[in-house]
């Protein structure tokens, strides 16, 4: 616990902000469904959609709780626009092909578990709540995600090469996951917020076993995308949440 | 590997029939008691068996998607997180289905390669297109209420596995029906805008659900066999009566109005008698030209093709771990 005290826009921006991830994966995922290569992966990959899409709502009634201006999960997910949601550019890249959704699963739940664990520490009790939730379901989406890459990573040459793809691909998206800013600092401090920052090393660790028993390179890459986290994204984003909000827009008001 | 049993029967000369076999298997039939895989059958029981039950599981992976196509765009999150897990749940029937199919001796795979290739049916409802949210409501309530209707008497199937399924997939049908019913409410209670969508959903999908009690006894060529051998126990009309019978009444509590001015209750019989069904349409949308019939089979076909190098990945690998635990053990 801080001294001084945590203020609770930060929590509600914070919580936010793990919210959207949740959110925006959750979302991406469901774009699977019926579109998966067996039918036991169609009910893992909604398993897990469902996983993430629970934990979104806690955070997001959390956040609008703790904003106290009114806002439910609902109007913090339909009726906020691109640049308010701060969701990492990670989670929102698109599916592309079966190898770019499990690549994409293994650096964000690797990520999150890693995050999730000290958050259930956390001196907010809302947050340590979610966080103690969340840890067994992310433990299941990391032990998922590392199975597929084994299989594909080591499976056949087509497998092989598309699996390389995915992690050079998405490879650059992960340096914004360790990136720390004022109010993540201010929130650690007061022991409420995990410092991404000192998670980087055993979340390399543990990539880079996994890849490596997969037969993947770990690609070396300077461009570091970021800015998420301010609510700047990439120009596919837009579509997603267009077509997430669409219906729930056009009827002002309305209840469902 | 099996081959369909149509195949077998070609493959093999026909056996003797073992009277003792035949009397054993209409025994147990007339004793109500279940045929267990490894029990003898018939071979048209067989088979029948297994047109019915694909056609079953065929329907359940198909009718993923005119649902799944609103998943993306619910309307508020607790609606998106029911449509998944309902959709969920409709893969994990087709999976309980295939199983029961297999211990008829045909496998999953050959059984999707015989949907694919046109040669086995699904469900003529799954034809029809999702054009609003309502029709997640009217899906629900319509379509998985006529399934409801059409599988419980399924539990108590002659097929052993095939009634054992049928006591899973039950329980989450009734699921599946209440939350259809929520939103076509919430919808008729909301905005006119939104009651409007519920009734065009109920005008769209009335019709079509009532053919999902397939043609009328005296069109239907199997009811008299199925029925003798208990796989079927009521006949097609009389399930088409009691789906309308219990629809009317909660139509009135949806404040919904059912799409056929010649509906009207029969006081002496107590049911509701209802208007002609288009069976000519039924017939047309069964044969291939309803609205969605290449889509959904094309999206199926796609999903199982863009699926195969993660099938053949994860069969390599598996083998070249077998193969490094051979060696270990050596
Ligand atoms: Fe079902
Ligand atoms: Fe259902």
């Amino acid at each position: 616990m801080s001294a001084t005290a945590t203020s609770t826009s930060d929590v509600a921006l914070y919580a936010l902000r793990l919210g959207d991830d949740a959110l925006i994966l959750a979302q991406r995922l469901g774009e699977w469904s019926s579109m998966a290569p067996e039918l036991e992966e169609d009910i893992a990959l909604t398993n897990i959609a469902l996983d993430l899409l629970g934990q979104a709502r806690f955070l997001l009634t959390l956040a609008g709780e703790l904003e106290g201006s009114g806002r439910d999960e609902d109007e913090l997910a339909f009726g906020r626009g691109e640049r308010e949601f701060y969701n990492c550019l990670l989670v929102e890249q698109p599916n592309v092909d079966f190898a770019h959704t499990i690549a994409r699963q293994l650096l964000f739940s690797t990520y999150q578990l890693a995050l999730y664990e000290p958050l259930t520490g956390s001196a907010d009790s809302g947050l340590a709540g979610i966080a103690a939730k969340a840890v067994k379901e992310v433990a299941y989406h990391r032990d998922h995600a590392v199975k597929w890459s084994l299989r594909l990573g080591d499976g056949t040459a087509a497998s092989h090469s598309r699996m390389q793809d995915a992690i050079e691909r998405l490879w650059p998206y992960t340096h914004e996951l360790f990136e720390s800013d004022e109010l993540v600092e201010r929130l650690a401090v007061g022991g409420v917020a995990v410092n991404p920052a000192g998670l980087c090393d055993s979340w390399g660790q543990f990539i880079g076993a996994t890849l490596g028993e997969a037969t993947v390179t770990v690609p070396e890459t300077s461009w570091r995308p970021s800015g998420g986290r301010r609510g700047e994204h990439t120009e596919a984003f837009g579509h997603m949440l267009a077509e997430m909000q669409w219906l729930h827009r056009s009827h002002p008001g309305a209840s469902w | 590997m099996y081959g369909l049993p149509e195949e077998r029967n070609r493959s093999q000369p026909a056996e003797p029939e073992d009277t003792a076999l035949r009397d054993s298997f209409e025994a147990t039939i007339a004793a109500d008691e279940r045929i267990e895989p490894r029990d003898w059958m018939p071979d048209e029981y067989r088979t029948t068996l297994v047109r019915q039950i694909a056609q079953h599981a065929h329907s359940e992976i198909i009718g993923m998607q005119p649902e799944g196509n609103w998943i993306t765009r619910a309307p508020s999150l607790q609606r998106k997180a029911i449509l998944m897990a309902k959709v969920q749940d409709e893969a994990g029937h087709g999976m309980y289905l295939y199983s029961a199919a297999e211990t008829l001796g045909v496998s999953r795979d050959q059984l999707v390669e015989l949907l694919l290739a046109g040669k086995q049916k699904y469900s003529s409802i799954f034809n029809y297109p999702t054009l609003s949210w309502a029709d997640m409501g009217a899906i629900g309530w319509l379509v998985d209420g006529a399934a409801i209707m059409n599988q419980i008497p399924l539990t108590r199937c002659s097929y052993g596995p095939y009634a054992r399924a049928m006591v899973r997939v039950c329980k989450e049908e009734s699921f599946h029906q209440r939350q259809g019913f929520e939103i076509l409410h919430t919808l008729s209670h909301g905005t006119g805008a939104q009651h409007e969508m519920a009734q065009d959903a109920v005008n769209r999908w009335w019709w079509p659900s009532l053919m999902m009690f397939g043609p009328p006894d005296d069109e239907s060529p199997h009811t008299a066999q199925s029925m003798a051998w208990k796989i079927k126990r009521f006949t097609n009309d009389e399930l088409r009566q009691r789906f309308v019978d219990i629809c009317v009444p909660q139509a009135a509590v949806l404040e919904l109005t059912l799409p056929d001015p010649d509906l009207r209750l029969d006081e002496p019989t107590g049911n509701y008698r209802y208007g002609e069904i288009d069976w000519e349409e039924f017939k047309r949308v069964l044969k291939g030209d309803g609205p969605c019939n290449r889509q959904r089979l094309e999206h199926r076909t796609r999903a199982h093709e863009e699926g195969r190098w993660v099938r053949e990945a994860a069969a390599a690998y598996a083998a070249k771990r077998a193969r490094a635990e051979e060696r270990l053990a050596a």
